[in-house]
């Protein structure tokens, strides 16, 4: 099993993911820059977090267009795992993998705290370890982690089970207070029809370590580990 | 010839950031402003040897593929002489 770590200039979580996949998940890893074009040694794929090309023009609009996205297509096409964690979540949606957008927050503010999500699919190659409802603490930090989509998206979201995470209180509840940048239904976290491409804003590679204030990130990357074996066997 | 392109948010798309200008604007004690959305102006200088259908097929094919995000915003090319 191999994991890889996407690296676009300005990408700022590149090594808390590389840290986690190496130390906490035990899997080998490595850093890949954006004019790779070849992803064949890898199962798995991180898109991290950051302010790729300084989030210029629109959040992830340019990185989209980095050479390493067109393999990044292909290896999900070909049913290969991409994660994308806030800007990788926005360069996932920008390049069209994943539905909808991610506009600036209701509210202007960056906002860096950590939140609580809910698992509203515990069967995607992401959550397997978990179970549905369960309530995760998990950081964010963002300005632009607004998800907006047209209402025949969220349609389809809905009927087929794509949303993966939600915004919530401490007790699950889902409400507009508990959501902390006016994301459409709470949305916190999708994946695509075939499940192997998921995005998300919270930080779950920030939440592995009790000393940071939660490991509830690390179930997210068991899941992944999980499927990948599975696979393998 | 010189293309203008004009990004904007999509009519039914929030925009958090044209509602705190308006607010700002109405704090100034300006009245009679109902609304204000703030978009995006770009200026692409095109080749002189390019005719103005061939500057205006590039223009309008790279707002609709990098400029705009189509999922949120509408885009519009105009194109002038330039000196315009």
């Amino acid at each position: 099993m191999k994991f890889g770590v996407i690296v676009f200039p300005g990408s700022n979580c590149d090594h808390d993911a590389y840290h986690v996949i190496s130390k906490h998940v035990g899997q080998p890893v490595d850093f890949i820059w954006h004019k790779e074009t070849d992803l064949s040694a890898y199962d798995a794929v991180i898109v991290p977090g950051g302010f790729s090309y300084g989030d210029y023009l629109r959040a992830g609009a340019l990185a989209h267009f980095s050479p390493v996205m067109e393999a990044v297509k292909k290896f999900a096409a070909s049913g290969k795992f991409v994660f994308g964690i806030c800007n990788g979540f926005q360069i996932l949606c920008e390049s069209g993998l994943l539905p909808g957008a991610l506009m600036r927050n209701r509210g202007l503010h960056f906002v860096c705290k950590h939140v609580n999500i809910r698992v509203e699919n515990q069967s995607t190659p992401f959550t397997n370890a978990l179970a549905k409802d369960k309530v995760l603490s998990i950081p964010i930090a963002h300005a632009e982690g607004n998800y907006v989509c047209d209402d025949d998206v969220y349609q389809q979201l809905e009927e087929n089970n794509q949303i993966v995470f939600r915004y919530c209180d401490k007790e699950g509840e889902i409400s507009d207070v508990a959501n902390p940048n006016g994301s459409r239904s709470n949305i916190a976290g999708i994946c695509n029809l075939d499940r192997n491409v998921l995005g998300m804003m919270p930080h779950p590679e920030r939440a592995c370590e009790e000393l940071l204030g939660s490991n509830d990130g690390r179930d997210i990357f068991r899941s992944l580990t999980n499927r990948i074996t599975e696979l393998s066997v | 010839m010189k293309a203008k392109v004009y990004v904007t948010l999509k009519p039914s798309v929030l925009d958090p950031q044209g509602k705190a200008i308006h607010h700002t604007t109405e704090l100034l004690g300006f009245e009679n402003v109902s609304d204000i959305r703030q978009g995006k102006y770009f200026e692409i200088a095109l080749d002189a040897a390019l005719s103005e259908s061939q500057s205006k097929e590039i223009a309008e094919k790279i707002a609709k593929d990098v400029l705009a995000n189509p999922v949120i915003e509408d885009y519009k090319v105009e194109l002038v002489a330039d000196n315009g």
